[in-house]
């Protein structure tokens, strides 16, 4: 008997593919006057955190940074959707409310996407807590860029992680950059890892151009942490373009930048692909094809989607059958009407 | 119905409602062994061991971080914030990820925790652990707001707070926990969100919350002997708060004060005497007064740190003012 074709490098390069549209196409809504946020982060470049998503399950738990998009699609995000939140309308993941910063999809596990640096990450460790109780097995995933290696609360997490035995994982997408400074103007001893293990975690840095070395790694510490033993783990990638849309970074050489996109996980796996005969260019291209009619489609989608109604904006800051902001023409009312001697 | 502290109270509402709801953690700094710096937590992690009453780092952040994830995905936590004068520390989670979590996601992520934590003066613990900073957590949308005067309301505003699906930070007072009264389990004060009513009286309204109500009533008998009658309100919750008891109150008074413990620039007393002016304009024979806090850091010596805040006194003083227009010595 034969064993099945491991067709899993074959969807990461999927995924990968999907991911690098969509950023594409976020793009062009943007330039479009289509979205929404007028902070835009892509994560061009930065696709091999397939290699972690993947290392995931269902029922897994996961929050993520400002450039979360590729994250969220390898974990299932529906790119219509995402592309909707992007642009602020009613069909997007957030009813539009929370934009390209803050999608979240609690079925997906998605506990959501941050735009405070190492905002979301204490939260896996009461996910943690909470799997740990439950005894439910289920990982919870910290996402976050390099910058929130400079935020103390990481630290604290990390902390609680590994005294707590929890099943998590920290895993920081180092793409050189928070915002406009290079890890090397701002971190003392930029070990990442090294510094995890100081806190008792299992700990591990992988080339984020190298999709399958990204999952082998994640793949081992995801097993160790649902068994106590939260993990570290560092994906060394680039990220291609500036901070956000409109940064065009000029404060690095278009030499390094050059250098950089050399570092391209998409092109590493579709080299890899073909020369291990696993598909031929036209099996990728096919693929290639397939992602960017999706992301075309996911585009027209959010430019011809609705906008939410104004009355949306009192929803949802409280739960529903609580009381309700009073909105400002009620409160006005209030005083204006009967507010007055008969 | 019995008589117990209002520390007492606090840890029976914990006790009980980890009893309801396996659900229910705590997580905070010496909340187990040490029993909590205030000795509420005492005896609980005897009971339901360390997986539930959980004795955390000194990491006021994370603390409260660890307790928004926990919320998201299942748990009933409630987080001890050893000092209110730490919430700088763990503002961020707070006020960006607790109260904003389920707008942000569309209504798909609530956060249903409780931050307990306790402020104010009396124990003469200086400028860092004395402080009263409930505007702070007034000004932000999506965080509910309680502080109990009350042994009774000790007890149910934690219950009621735990009942809610949205982040609730509960407020105790350092200087009530050893006051003694009267706990019905079966029998809140009132309604969550609805103040009560402590005292009636026609002739002026004075509206306080946490241990200033106890400061007014001590005043509105005093009040009493020169023939005013005061109403006194508890405000209890700060958000939700039906403010229709308090405006009906001075619609028939015609005179008001909101007295706080907290410095009274930007002060939720503020915010409810420019509500109070605004709602009942028409009504009011005099302005309505706001008593706070000297606009200053808590002093460490003892005469000084009373001296920074509202009494009896200043009520009284306050209140005959607006009934008399009688100027108080010290104002003249």
């Amino acid at each position: 008997m034969t064993a099945a074709p491991n067709t899993a490098p074959l969807d990461r390069y999927r995924t990968m593919r999907r991911i690098r549209s969509f950023e594409e196409r976020v793009g062009e809504l943007f330039l479009k006057g289509e979205s929404a946020g007028s902070m835009l982060h892509l994560s061009i470049g930065e696709e091999a955190v397939v290699g972690m998503t993947d290392a995931m399950r269902p029922g897994d738990t996961f929050t993520t940074h400002h450039r979360g998009h590729g994250i969220f699609i390898g974990r299932g995000g529906d790119p219509a959707r995402m592309m909707a939140e992007i642009a602020g309308k009613a069909d997007g993941y957030c009813g539009g409310k929370g934009g390209s910063m803050h999608i979240a999809d609690r079925a997906l596990g998605h506990l959501g996407a941050n735009a405070i640096v190492g905002g979301g990450i204490p939260h896996v460790v009461g996910a943690g807590i909470a799997a740990r109780n439950a005894r439910s097995g289920a990982l919870s995933v910290a996402f976050f860029g390099d910058g929130a290696m400079g935020q103390g609360i990481l630290y604290e997490a990390m902390n609680m992680a590994a005294l707590w035995r929890l099943p998590v994982i920290f895993c920081c997408i180092n793409n050189q950059y928070g915002m406009g400074t290079r890890v090397d103007r701002s971190a003392g001893l930029p070990d990442f890892p090294g510094r995890a293990r100081g806190f008792g975690l299992m700990a591990a840095r992988a080339d984020g151009a190298e999709v399958e070395a990204v999952h082998e790694a994640a793949r081992d510490l995801a097993a160790a942490a649902r068994e106590g033993r939260p993990g570290f783990l560092e994906i060394d990638a680039y990220r291609f373009h500036g901070h956000a849309r409109m940064d065009k970074s000029p404060y690095r050489s278009p030499e390094e930048e050059a250098e950089g996109r050399r570092r391209d996980p998409l092109a590493r796996a579709r080299a890899r692909l073909a020369s291990a005969g696993m598909a031929t260019p036209g099996d990728l291209d096919a693929i290639d094809a397939a992602a960017a009619a999706e992301m075309d489609a996911a585009l027209a989608h959010a430019v011809a989607a609705e906008a939410p109604p104004l009355s949306a904006m009192f929803a949802d800051v409280y739960a529903p059958g609580t009381p309700a902001p009073r909105p400002q023409a009620a409160r006005l009312a209030a005083i204006l009407s009967e507010g007055a001697r008969a | 119905m019995t008589r117990t502290t209002y520390r007492e109270a606090v840890r029976q509402a914990l006790l009980d409602a980890m009893e309801a709801d396996p659900a229910v953690i705590l997580i905070g700094e010496e909340v187990g062994l040490y029993g909590g710096a205030y000795g509420v937590t005492k005896g609980l992690i005897d009971r339901f061991g360390p997986d539930r009453v959980i004795d955390a780092p000194i990491s006021e952040p994370a603390i409260v971080g660890a307790a928004v994830g926990a919320a998201m995905t299942g748990l009933r936590p409630v987080a001890e914030l050893m000092y209110v004068d730490f919430a700088g520390l763990a503002m961020d989670q707070l006020a960006n990820q607790a109260a904003k979590s389920r707008f942000m996601f569309g209504g798909q992520i609530g956060v249903p925790m409780v931050l307990r934590t306790q402020g104010g003066t009396g124990r003469s613990a200086a400028a860092q652990h004395s402080q009263s900073l409930e505007a702070w957590v007034l000004h932000v949308p999506g965080l509910r707001l309680a502080m109990p005067a009350t042994v009774n309301d000790a007890y149910h505003l934690l219950r009621q707070a735990l009942a809610q699906p949205d982040p609730v930070v509960v407020i105790e007072h350092k200087g009530l926990y050893a006051e003694k009264g009267t706990l019905d389990v079966d029998a809140p004060d009132a309604p969550w969100g609805c103040p009560a009513v402590r005292r009636a009286g026609r002739d002026l309204t004075i509206v306080a919350y946490s241990r200033m109500v106890h400061e007014a009533l001590a005043a509105a008998e005093r009040l009493a002997q020169a023939g005013v009658e005061a109403e006194v309100i508890d405000l209890r919750c700060l958000n939700p708060m039906d403010e229709r008891p308090l405006v009906d109150s001075l619609r028939r008074t015609g005179r008001a004060m909101v007295v706080t413990e907290a410095a009274v620039t930007g002060s939720v007393a503020s915010e409810i005497a420019a509500m109070l002016s605004e709602r009942c304009f028409d009504w009011l024979e005099e302005p309505v007064l706001r008593l706070g806090g000297e606009d200053i850091p808590i002093p460490v010596a003892p005469a000084l740190e009373r001296a920074s805040i509202p009494s009896a006194a200043l009520i009284h003083d306050a209140g005959l003012w607006l009934v008399t227009r009688r100027v108080p010595g010290w104002a003249a």
